[in-house]
């Protein structure tokens, strides 16, 4: 159980930096403003109309126009953000020489790894859990179906999931905190962009292409399915990143 | 307590370390001693379990360095050159992290943290930021933190490094107090601290031991001849060195430096260890100078050191 030093540890130094309450401002002030102003506005919009329109009034579902597209817009965010909190995890460490330290001390290397990801989760579900505001206060005011914003919530977290152990993956190559964010957001840009790009290829090529690419696994969430397919991809793909961290940290065995 | 035999490590194609042996028993405190890239640090890198051997065998406390890793690194203590530290921790929170991950339970982090700010005079810092501490306090927290767990082995590389005089006064003091119940190795390339803080001295050159010895052993066995200095009043020192150099058992004289208007000092080596200041005496007395002076140099471990890590023999202007 000593990975658990190392996960309170790292608690310890998000909120010990200003970065992590920064990060977590503009999550929830970017997906306010945005939903806000753009979702549920037009959600106005239409009900107004509906009032007037029988025939609106049908496919009026708050869940459909509004909670859908506050997930959407979660994900997107967390592109941005998650690399921010990753890029620190083994770059820092190598950069200030405590690494030495980190692999000198009694720890597997696995132990030091998942004390590190499951803090950094921690940090990120404790921002999602600020962002329940908006369903809460939806729920106010109309009455969305609760079971499938759980779900969605459930995809954005395994999202998350995916995010953090790629974005420590590139942590643990460099010692340069700002390649490993960038570097982050490049690739997980690319992953995205190759959904893009499936309609463009044949549909061989299609299909696997629209199977790589991360976001597309959080569809069936946001429509309140769980897909055990998705389910399962988030936590290959999770753990086929940790995996990959550790050959990484294991190559200070042979590397100078 | 630590064995190495034959150890080897490449770093691509060059060779950190070449065939390095060594033993160090129990209660021992070791020197290594050599000048920067000669290899100290890798060995002790090797010896903390954060690079495996390319080749040949360590063992701590009879654990093997690859094979029994995690049981060598819970029996080590180690501060390595850059004081790993996280700056934005308390000194007490981060002295209490190491603890927990060195396995101690609650009651006993709690005292250990204590007792251990107190020997390394961490007290009135203890709720301070270490990002916000000087380099001495930020030495001794690094102490601190690898002599937390108690370890039957510690290896402290370069710690009295960027110290002012009296905090170095501290350390050596601190190490030496650790003599009896733990071994330690303490790297470094000030030599008089080795023939202060410890009871062997390993002199390491291009990744190879070139001595292992006490530092009083050293000096005897690498002192092959004598030196003496002699202040003479005189006319013509070319003379005084002629008759100097003439002397049986000389191997060289010089002109050292002029004491005085017409005082010369002189440096006589002899090429064996047989006594000849009486010889020279008598020599400068028959010729009606004055003899002011005579007495023989010891050579340092300073000296003893230059000559072995250069290759060339040591010019002997520098070593007087």
């Amino acid at each position: 159980m000593r990975w658990v030093a190392i996960y309170k540890k790292e608690l310890r130094s998000y909120f010990a930096s200003p970065l992590a309450y920064v990060i977590a401002f503009v999550f929830i002030a970017i997906v306010g403003v945005w939903w806000f102003f753009w979702d549920f506005q037009r959600f106005v919009i239409i009900s107004m109309q509906a009032a007037q329109n029988p025939y609106y009034a049908e496919a009026l579902n708050v869940n459909e126009i509004v909670i859908r597209n506050l997930f959407g817009n979660l994900a997107l965010v967390m592109l941005f953000g998650l690399p921010l909190l990753t890029m620190r995890l083994f770059a820092e460490e190598k950069k200030t020489g405590t690494y030495e330290l980190l692999f000198t001390l009694p720890l597997r290397d696995w132990e030091t790894l998942l004390g590190k990801f499951l803090a950094c989760w921690t940090v990120f579900l404790l921002m999602l859990l600020l962002t329940a505001v908006y369903p809460v206060t939806m729920a106010l005011l109309t009455n969305p179906e609760p079971i499938p914003i759980l779900v969605g919530y459930l995809g954005i977290t395994l999202l998350g999931g995916a995010f953090i152990s790629f974005g420590i993956f590139i942590s643990s190559l460099t010692e340069n905190q700002i390649i490993a964010a960038f570097g982050t957001y490049g690739l997980l840009l690319v992953l995205l962009a190759m959904g893009w790009s499936s309609s463009f290829v044949g549909p061989s090529v299609a299909e696997v292409l629209k199977d790589l690419n991360i976001f597309n696994h959080l569809q069936s969430f946001l429509k309140g399915v769980i897909d055990t397919r998705d389910v399962v991809f988030y936590v290959l793909f999770s753990y086929f990143f940790l995996f990959l961290t550790l050959r990484s940290l294991e190559s200070r065995r042979w590397r100078g | 307590m630590i064995e190495v035999d034959g150890v080897t490590k490449y770093y691509g194609p060059f060779p950190a370390i070449k065939d390095v042996s060594f033993r160090v028993e129990k209660g021992e405190i070791v020197g290594f001693l050599g000048p920067n890239g000669a290899g100290k640090t890798t060995t002790m890198k090797i010896l903390t379990c954060f690079h495996p051997p390319t080749f040949g065998k360590a063992k701590v406390a009879g654990f093997d360095v690859v094979e029994d890793s995690l049981e060598v690194r819970k029996r080590v203590g180690y501060l390595p050159e850059t004081v790993p530290l996280y700056t934005d921790q308390t000194v007490r929170s981060y002295l209490n992290f190491i603890a927990e991950v060195r396995g101690l339970d609650r009651s006993q982090r709690k005292k250990r943290v204590g007792e251990v700010m107190e020997e390394c005079g961490l007290e009135e810092v203890r709720e301070k930021l270490i990002g916000k501490l000087s380099k001495g306090y930020r030495q001794r927290v690094g102490i601190a933190q690898a002599l937390i767990h108690k370890p039957e082995v510690l290896i402290l590389d370069e710690p009295t490094i960027g110290l002012d005089p009296r905090q170095i006064i501290e350390i050596r003091h601190l190490i030496r107090g650790l003599a009896g119940e733990r071994t330690v190795i303490v790297s470094t390339h000030i030599l008089p601290e080795v023939s202060m803080v410890c009871n062997r001295a390993l002199i390491i050159n291009q990744g190879r031991i070139v001595a292992a010895d006490t530092p009083e052993n050293l000096t005897a066995r690498l002192q092959k001849g004598m030196r003496i200095h002699i202040q003479v009043r005189d006319s013509d020192p070319r003379e005084v060195q002629r008759v100097l150099e003439s002397t049986e058992g000389v191997s060289r004289a010089y002109v050292d430096k002029e004491i005085s208007q017409g005082v010369h000092r002189y440096v006589v080596e002899s090429s064996d260890r047989t006594d000849i200041r009486g010889k020279l005496a008598r020599k400068v007395v028959e010729r009606g100078w004055d003899l002011l002076e005579l007495h023989s140099v010891e050579m340092s471990l300073e000296d003893i050191f230059l000559q072995l890590v250069t290759e060339e023999p040591v010019e002997t202007e520098t070593l007087s």
